[in-house]
């Protein structure tokens, strides 16, 4: 399908024109709930660009490796959902016994990484593209990079806001909403850079 | 009657004051992602209605034999299995709606509304509450979502559930049916349901 495009394409059209928040919508929850300041919005994104980009590999070896030789495509949802806990787990057992000074400081996001659908759907969405191993991994790195830098304009923007008159009804997930449909319109200006079948 | 009282407080839970999309904010990347057409939000809304009652069903069966230390394993894990049989369901019965929910089927499985009914009222309530529960979110879900897919298919293609219904010198809103016009919707609804029934504090 779209086997002929380079993985460094792939990589910036997931960071700008397929901006896997604002235009595939995936990992909106932690979005919406920790992008409140750009601090922990960058914290967040880091780890999550890291998960996302190793468990791409992961799933990809795990899908044409194990799933498909073995007739079992069909359970792809619950092994790849199991390869990504299990490795979020190592990564959190990892991070406490060599950098605590790290730990302290995304030891709490990690738990929300597993339940972000964000790195659910890159996993999905590579297999029903069909990409190779490589196009998987740079898939992942630009779909964490793009999501990074969803989070952390709406983290800056969401700041900047705070003293803002928003009428009563808007405060909280409302005005959330319309500023990140705000963002998506304008990354959606970046369409021309980048050609996709 | 205790019970049919019970009932009734569980469904106007679900569907109105705890509603899962937006009350509590949860669930919201399929509720963007599918809303696009009214047929697709159907039958997303009634896979997760049926995911989130069985799924709710299990782990309310369940829940006295389920060591505390991996319940949240064999959550997903039984969330998992359902949607499975959802997607090779759809897969062999409309796979034309199949093909357009892509991934989003499967990530019914990362979807914090079910996720949220089993840890939060499964695990610790009978069977037909649990079931009535899952029933009810899904309904919430499901209130939330068709309405924005009802804007933004009659707005952005002048149709309804694929049967053109706007005049033939209607001109289509195309930006209602891409990525930007689905915050924008969902952000207006919510506004309108907080100006007219505000929360009493703040989640």
């Amino acid at each position: 399908m779209e086997t002929g495009l380079s993985a460094s394409t792939i990589l910036f059209a997931a960071i700008f024109t397929n901006n896997i928040l604002l235009t595939n919508f995936l990992g909106m929850c932690s979005f919406l709930a920790i992008s409140r300041e750009v601090k922990s919005a960058l914290g967040l994104g880091m780890a999550v660009t890291f998960v996302m980009t190793c468990t791409a590999g992961l799933n990809y070896l795990v899908y044409y490796k194990l799933l498909l030789p073995f007739d079992l495509a069909h359970f792809r949802f619950i092994i790849f959902i199991i390869v990504i806990a299990a490795f979020v787990q190592l990564v959190e057992m990892v991070v406490e016994r060599y950098s605590p000074l790290l730990y302290v400081v995304l030891g709490v996001f990690l738990p929300l990484i597993t339940v972000n659908c964000a790195i659910l759907g890159v996993a999905l969405f590579m297999i029903i593209r069909d990409y190779t191993f490589v196009q998987c991994v740079a898939y992942g790195f630009g779909g964490g990079l793009g999501w990074t830098l969803a989070i952390v304009a709406l983290g800056g923007i969401r700041e900047k806001i705070r003293k803002a008159p928003i009428p009563k009804g808007l405060e909280g997930p409302g005005i959330t909403l319309i500023v990140t449909g705000l963002m998506a319109l304008s990354f959606m200006g970046f369409s021309g850079m980048i050609q996709m079948q | 009657m205790p019970k049919a009282l019970k009932a009734g407080e569980i469904f106007s839970k679900g569907i109105w004051d705890e509603n899962p999309v937006f009350r509590q904010i949860l669930g919201i990347c399929s509720a963007l992602a599918v809303t696009n057409l009214m047929l697709n939000t159907f039958v997303m809304s009634v896979s997760l209605i049926f995911v989130t009652a069985m799924s709710n069903v299990t782990v309310s069966l369940l829940r006295h034999y389920t060591p505390a230390r991996i319940r949240m394993m064999i959550q997903v894990l039984v969330i998992a299995s359902y949607v499975i049989i959802v997607d090779i369901v759809l897969k062999a019965y409309l796979p034309e709606v199949s093909k357009q929910l892509g991934p989003y089927v499967g990530l019914i499985i990362t979807n914090c509304i079910i996720m949220g009914r089993c840890e939060g009222f499964a695990r610790s309530n009978p069977v037909w509450p649990s079931f009535l529960d899952g029933v009810a979110n899904g309904l919430g879900y499901a209130l939330v979502l068709l309405v924005v897919a009802f804007f933004r298919e009659l707005l952005g293609f002048g149709a309804l559930f694929g049967v053109r219904v706007m005049p033939e010198g209607f001109t289509q809103w195309t930006i209602m049916v891409m990525a930007p016009a689905a915050f924008f919707v969902l952000g207006i609804f919510i506004w309108i349901v907080y100006s007219f029934a505000p929360k009493e504090e703040k989640a």
